[in-house]
């Protein structure tokens, strides 16, 4: 379909705000004014509403299909949450309002909110505090390894690396990386961490360790608590990627298992929706030894039951995001949490993980599962049985798209070959789940039977098979309409 | 339980299939002195109650203010059709779009988007989004590092101060050098920053309009910045970009912005959009995604991420960013904004934004001792005071009016000078009643 700038008709006029009057460039000399119009679209407003309702009837979504995309948790985004989001009492709200003086009294809401957060998610994790600044997962990964860098400074250790697991997402090596730290990558032993592995390369230069838990084979690390005394013993931290929150939640408490560090990722265990790729949100909860390093400023709570933003914090690293984070966001996940209460904050975990083994137990006799037995919230197969007659991973994710579900994770986490990552979540309805492995297993029939109409697929979308390597040659990146 | 869709007789027979005779069974790994009380969260609430309790909490929210508080984050009209379209399910419940066949809506949007953020700063490529306008200029400074293999910063005073508190955040575990040349009477110090260039400088970094809300051009500058191959990086504001000289026209090899004033409510503070621009020379050092046109195997246009090659995914801990998201649905609203408008709605918001403010500044010049310092400016500009803008502030907050932002918090000698900004929202009666307010104050 057309672009917007290719539907364009010059001189037509969408929203039109009201005219300025008088002196409409000010005091502006000519010379620090643009010389022509930027070239953005002129269309009325219903031509833009018509273009991007046709926009989203292309996207497949929560909304409309199932989503059992691995390690993304694509769980139901309830309705209500985005009424409390919309509230003017929120939305429209300064964030430098409390930062003026005498302006705390005038946003004691939303510091309420704030606060009331982070101690629900203190609660939930086991952890000492949380900052809610981070603005999606990996700024939380980055936050934390800050956090984890300031403790050792402070502390005047040596610290030069961090240890990551090679079953780790992606952003874990880059997040340690970008801060400053060398990556020390060790081998899963039968799909989880090895301890003898991490004992191997630990010295008194490792900083940590970042760990995924369950890990994105969506196997519980066994050997956890041998790893934390390792790490603890050469004064490391560990560090909890959230991801797979879903998993525990209200079963474990990471706090408890002796982690120093988590970020959650809203968007996915909390239920905040993904908006096609963001915003997301993505909190850091400490042990008791970095509390003092969080960012500032942070909200407390006074004796008179006022909130108020604190500052005082001399071992802070400093701000990471302009002011409290996505406020926007963790209000969904605030309300999320009121409706589930203790119980249903239980039942969702019980739940994900009770349709993933559902999954997986009516999947393996169809596919290979390379560690078969009880996952937690997700699980991997591998399709290296049908990719040696020709058929890949890649070919069964698209064949599902025909079959209206959106596709799994592939070729993720690397150490599976020909991975397919299934993460069905609690609110799939069981009939979703059998139609979707009914759907499955005519796809994994017709590889033997058909191989040709897979390796075709996807032939029901808007588009087929794509040329992303003509995209990244030509690098087409912005319209010439 | 809510959201849960399973009846007991289901779960029972998917525990049959599963072959384990109750869910505990399935958490058998977590060993059992790792296992969680129960927590101490209070019951669940029904729909209903947590609206009421959300409706209490928002209602403390003083939202019936007269405000000129700006500073970087201004409260623009939002048209209705934003909010309509961008709430479409289909795309807010949607992920990053892995599966392009299935996301083509989501990745026509962002190239779209991309296309707009390249024209309103007039440079060749855009990507996908960042976090807000603060990261933006953190992951143009990593750019330049990585481009220049340098890590010298030279950095104007009058960018915004609460982005320069963030940088020096993130520089603390990296040999960044930050250089900063404190600003002359609220404007840039051109020589002063020509003058701390050197070839152990990676880039360069300005603001406009700046902080304080003046506006210059910055072409020598950077001019001189490109023969020492010195990246110039400009943070921009980007509904003025609508009639401000370009980024690309003076020069810059990086322009980012925050992206709030298009189509996102204030949100006490986020979500935001980080805009972020750049020359073909830097587009394989740009962080976060990137949407490319292409065509399928029958010929059609279509739509998918690429130059994955930079990304962690693929790259690890070799990648340009650690960066995984982007803000898709808030370049969604700030595409469907700028649709909405047009090239001269922009501007008429620009416009209008321009000249309420040098009415009010013409209106508070007159009060007793008060005194516009700076110019030229766009809708947000600095007066000093006969007396502590804090003070002042919290004197007209009992009256319901958000005078501006105290500078003196960030600029040392400056505790008597009011940032004061307008939109189009901003009506000529406040503007009346605030200098009435300011006068009576002193």
């Amino acid at each position: 379909m057309n672009t917007v700038f290719q539907n364009s008709i010059p001189g037509r006029k969408g929203v039109w705000p009201k005219e300025p009057k008088g002196n409409t460039e000010g005091d502006i000399p000519a010379y620090l004014l643009r010389d022509t119009s930027p070239k953005l679209p002129e269309l009325s407003e219903l031509d833009v509403v018509r273009h991007f309702t046709k926009l989203s009837r292309l996207n497949y979504s929560v909304d409309s299909n199932f989503y059992p995309l691995g390690s993304c948790t694509m769980k139901y985004n309830p309705k209500f949450t985005e009424t409390v989001a919309a509230l003017p009492g929120f939305s429209s709200l300064h964030p430098l309002l409390p930062q003026l003086e005498g302006g705390g009294r005038l946003a004691q809401g939303a510091l309420e909110v704030l606060y009331n957060t982070e101690q629900l998610l203190a609660e939930i994790t086991g952890m000492s505090a949380f900052t809610m600044q981070p603005m999606a997962g990996a700024h939380g990964e980055l936050t934390g390894v800050m956090l984890m860098a300031a403790y050792h400074k402070h502390k005047g250790n040596n610290k030069t690396k961090i240890i990551v697991p090679d079953s780790a997402h992606g952003t874990n090596p880059a997040t340690a990386a970008i801060a400053g730290f060398d990556v020390v990558t060790i081998a899963s032993k039968n799909g989880i961490i090895d301890p003898e592995a991490v004992e191997k390369v630990l010295d008194d230069q490792v900083a940590g360790i970042m760990m995924t838990c369950p890990n994105t084979l969506g196997l519980f690390e066994c050997h956890l608590q041998r790893i934390v005394e390792l790490i603890h013993g050469v004064d490391g931290l560990l560090y909890y990627d959230g991801a797979n929150l879903n998993a525990i939640m209200g079963k474990m408490r990471v706090g408890d298992a002796g982690f120093d560090i988590v970020h959650l990722n809203l968007h996915k265990t909390l239920a905040t929706p993904h908006g096609g790729g963001g915003p997301g949100s993505g909190p850091v909860g400490v042990s008791p030894c970095l509390v003092d390093f969080l960012p500032v400023p942070r909200v407390i709570k006074l004796a008179d039951g006022q909130f108020h933003l604190d500052y005082q914090h001399d071992h802070s690293i400093g701000y990471i995001a302009p002011f409290y984070g996505n406020f926007g966001v963790y209000l969904k996940a605030y309300a999320y949490i009121l409706r589930l209460g203790r119980e249903g904050i239980v039942r969702a975990t019980e739940n994900a993980v009770l349709a993933a083994n559902y999954l997986r137990k009516r999947l393996e006799n169809h596919l290979e599962i390379p560690y078969n037995r009880i996952c937690m919230h997700e699980f991997v197969a591998s399709a290296v049985g049908q990719a040696e007659k020709g058929v890949k991973a890649l070919d069964i994710a698209k064949a599902l798209l025909d079959k209206g579900h959106y596709a799994p994770t592939i070729y993720f986490p690397l150490i599976v070959k020909e991975c397919l990552m299934f993460e069905p979540t609690e609110t799939e309805s069981k009939e979703t789940l059998d139609l979707f492995v009914d759907d499955l297993i005519e796809i994994l029939t017709r590889a033997e039977t058909d191989p040709e109409s897979i390796q075709n697929a996807p032939i029901t979308t808007p588009v087929q098979r794509l040329d992303e390597v003509r995209a990244a040659r030509n690098m087409d990146l912005v319209d010439d309409a | 339980m809510p959201f849960i869709p399973h009846t007991p007789s289901e779960q029972e027979a998917m525990l049959a299939t599963i072959g384990v005779p109750s869910i505990e069974a399935l958490f058998e790994d977590i060993p059992h002195n790792l296992r969680a009380q129960e927590l101490g969260l209070d019951q669940g609430l029904s729909e209903m109650d947590v609206l009421q309790k959300l409706r209490a909490l928002a209602a403390k929210n003083q939202t019936s203010l007269t405000s000129f508080l700006g500073a970087g984050f201004y409260d623009h009209y939002i048209p209705s059709a934003v909010d309509g379209l961008s709430m479409r399910g289909e795309f807010y419940t949607a992920y990053t779009p892995y599966q392009a066949e299935a996301s083509q809506g989501i990745l026509q949007a962002i190239f779209e988007y991309q296309t707009a953020v390249a024209r309103l700063m007039d440079l060749e490529f855009a990507n996908a989004s960042l976090y807000d306008g603060g990261t933006a200029l953190y992951e143009a400074m990593v750019m330049a590092a990585r481009h220049t293999k340098r890590t010298r910063f030279v950095l104007s005073e009058d960018v915004s101060p609460i982005y320069r508190t963030m940088l020096k955040s993130y520089a603390s575990n990296l040999d960044f050098e930050l250089v900063t040349i404190a600003h002359k009477n609220c404007n840039a110090d051109l020589n002063g920053l020509t003058e701390a260039l050197n070839d152990q400088t990676a880039a360069i970094i300005v603001q406009n309009p700046n902080f304080f809300g003046t506006i210059q051009d910055f072409t020598e500058l950077f001019t001189k910045a490109r023969e020492q191959k010195i990246v110039s990086i400009i943070s921009t504001y980007p509904i003025m970009q609508s009639l401000l000289k370009t980024p690309g026209k003076m020069g810059a090899d990086i322009a980012v912005a925050e992206g709030q004033s298009l189509g996102l409510p204030l949100n006490f503070g986020g979500p935001y959009l980080g805009m972020m621009a750049c020359t073909k020379a830097l587009i394989r050092q740009m962080p976060g995604r990137i949407a490319g046109r292409t065509i399928d195997k029958n010929g059609k246009t279509g739509y998918v991420l690429t130059l994955q090659a930079r990304e962690q995914h693929i790259r690890r801990e070799r990648a340009t960013s650690n960066i995984c998201s982007n803000q898709a649905l808030c370049a969604l609203r700030a595409l469907i904004y700028i649709s909405l408008l047009g090239p001269q709605g922009l501007k008429k918001t620009a416009q209008t934004g321009i000249e309420r403010a040098h009415y009010a500044a013409n209106r508070l010049n007159r009060v007793p001792g008060a005194q516009v310092v700076n110019a030229p400016f766009g809708n947000e500009f600095t007066i000093r005071l006969p007396m502590p803008a804090d003070t002042m502030v919290a004197k007209l907050l009992d009256a319901g009016f958000v005078a501006g932002f105290p500078l003196g918090r960030y600029y040392e000698g400056m505790d008597n000078h009011l940032l004061v900004a307008c939109t189009e929202k901003t009506t000529k009666e406040s503007i009346g009643i605030l200098a009435e307010l300011m006068g009576g104050a002193l």
